[in-house]
């Protein structure tokens, strides 16, 4: 090859390869969760990066229309009460002493009956819940967004996770990214009812753009908090699961 | 540097390397591919599929095969035709966690190495000295004088590819690999967000994921062939050729 040339094959290829390498640089200032050394956990890393960084930040997952809800099956926990007698207790009073608590770092913390929910802004949706294991089911959901829920409890500048506690005793937790998409609510109705037992009664969440499990279901406590904490990497799962 | 159209006496470094990496990324994805298909052994066509809806293949291939560990259903609505919710009772076989992180950090090697394959393949000429047919080439008459060679003769070990060769490597590198790719970023919710056209494109997710297990079966079999190929050769020489290149 003429060392001439003022841009050479080579040179092109690596000035790309280097300026794609820069791209993905801005998602390494934001905060990661831990890998343990687990090379899998690594992986799961590069792909959160890559999310961040290459995508668009708010755009919405596709939703359905009303004919195309279907069958859903009802898998993992599917009534806590064996874990929880308070979840037992709340069951047999159809929840009504329920209060979901947020607390951490937000400037009003507080504790929200299912009513004070109904009565914020809601959010109605037909989306596809897209499980792990390979399956699809479509439902319509509505809630209230958690962005307006995390705004009215005021969330501090310095929060950078907000987790949620559940009780069939999981911890999962989100970036602000998926906390603030208009798309993530907190669930109360499935199907243009209460949810049932099964499916999470009595709120659960919603994050359209992860796989389905991190939907997690009845949920007890949210913590707006600046640390990682998240059941499913000590489990060997990922964490965020876009993908 | 060789004259343009002069054959190379040998396969360059950045083919030998590529090769080879994806060579193990590719095992490392069949391999957590079934084991990801065990989970749930069922494909379906079209956006939604799962144990409460009609299969349109079911491989028993796991022993979350046809398990039928659910209760009773409940109807949604209050219709005779209502959509239904049942719980499972069945504990699945599920290595999901570590078999789908595995798969995705072996796509992303091969992605890459891909990626950087093509462009080489393009800039540095491979592609079109080595690995594309010629027009006159893909006419019939010459496809067939070329069968029938390979009927009658045993294939012999070079770096200039034969006819068929080269069509089989141009579906393996410009069609198979790209679609497995793109079916497989269709099953990513955050891709589709970003990119919902990749949904309408395929007719769904469902359809994506059948097309993915399809394209890999097409991907599995060129690999069969290939390597019979390589053992009618000479396996000891085409071995050499691809690692140390001579």
């Amino acid at each position: 090859m003429r060392r001439s040339r003022l841009i050479s094959r080579r040179k092109a290829i690596i000035t790309g390869l280097t300026s794609l390498g820069a791209l993905m640089l801005p998602g390494c200032t934001k905060p990661l969760p831990p890998t343990y050394g687990n090379i899998l956990r690594m992986g799961d890393n590069l792909t959160y990066v890559a999310h961040r960084t290459l995508l668009p930040g708010q755009s919405l997952a596709k939703e359905y229309s009303h004919s195309d809800i279907s069958s859903f099956p009802a898998t993992g926990t599917v009534n806590p009460s064996e874990y929880s007698e308070e979840y037992a207790k709340h069951l047999s009073s159809s929840f009504e002493d329920w209060r979901l608590p947020i607390e951490g770092l937000v400037a009003r913390p507080g504790s929200y009956s299912l009513s004070d929910l109904q009565n914020l802004t809601k959010r109605t949706q037909i989306t596809r819940h897209t499980c792990e294991e390979g399956w699809t089911a479509i439902a319509e959901w509505t809630g209230v967004p958690l962005g307006t829920l995390l705004q009215h409890a005021g969330i501090l500048p310095t929060a950078t996770y907000v987790v949620f506690h559940t009780y069939d005793e999981w911890l999962a937790c989100f970036d602000l990214n998926d906390s603030f998409h208009p798309q993530t609510i907190i669930a109360y109705g499935m199907n243009g009812k209460s949810i049932p037992i099964q499916h999470g009664a009595p709120v659960r969440l919603r994050v359209e753009r992860q796989v389905g499990y991190r939907s997690v279901k009845y949920l007890k406590k949210i913590v707006v908090s600046d640390k990682f904490e998240d059941s499913n990497i000590e489990t060997g799962w990922a964490w965020y699961n876009g993908i | 540097m060789p004259h343009p159209g002069e054959p190379k006496p040998h396969h360059s470094l950045w083919v030998r390397i590529s090769h080879w990496i994806i060579t193990f990324t590719f095992f490392s994805l069949v391999f957590t591919g079934i084991e990801i298909l065990m989970v749930h052994p069922r494909l379906y066509w079209g956006e939604v599929g799962n144990d409460l809806t009609p299969a349109l293949i079911e491989l028993p291939i796991s022993r979350n095969y046809r398990h039928g560990g659910y209760s009773k259903s409940v109807a949604f609505f209050d219709s005779d035709k209502s959509i239904v919710s049942a719980n499972r009772t069945y504990d699945i076989f599920n290595q999901n966690g570590w078999g789908r992180s595995l798969h995705f950090l072996s796509a992303w090697i091969l992605v890459i190495t891909g990626g950087i394959y093509l462009l080489m393949g393009v800039f540095t000429g491979h592609f079109r000295r080595r690995i594309l047919p010629t027009l006159r080439e893909l006419l019939p008459q010459s496809i067939i004088k070329d069968l029938i060679s390979h009927w009658r003769s045993r294939p012999v070990a070079s770096s200039e590819y034969n006819l068929l060769q080269r069509i089989s490597y141009m579906i393996v590198i410009f069609f198979l690999f790209p679609c497995i790719a793109i079916s497989g970023l269709t099953m990513s919710p955050a891709i589709t967000a970003a990119f919902p056209f990749l949904l309408d494109a395929s007719g769904g997710l469902q359809s994506a994921r059948t097309s993915h297990f399809l394209l890999s079966l097409a991907l599995e079999s060129f690999l069969i062939v290939h390597f019979i190929m390589v053992i009618l050769s000479g396996f000891k020489q085409q071995l050499r050729g691809m690692i140390i290149g001579k």
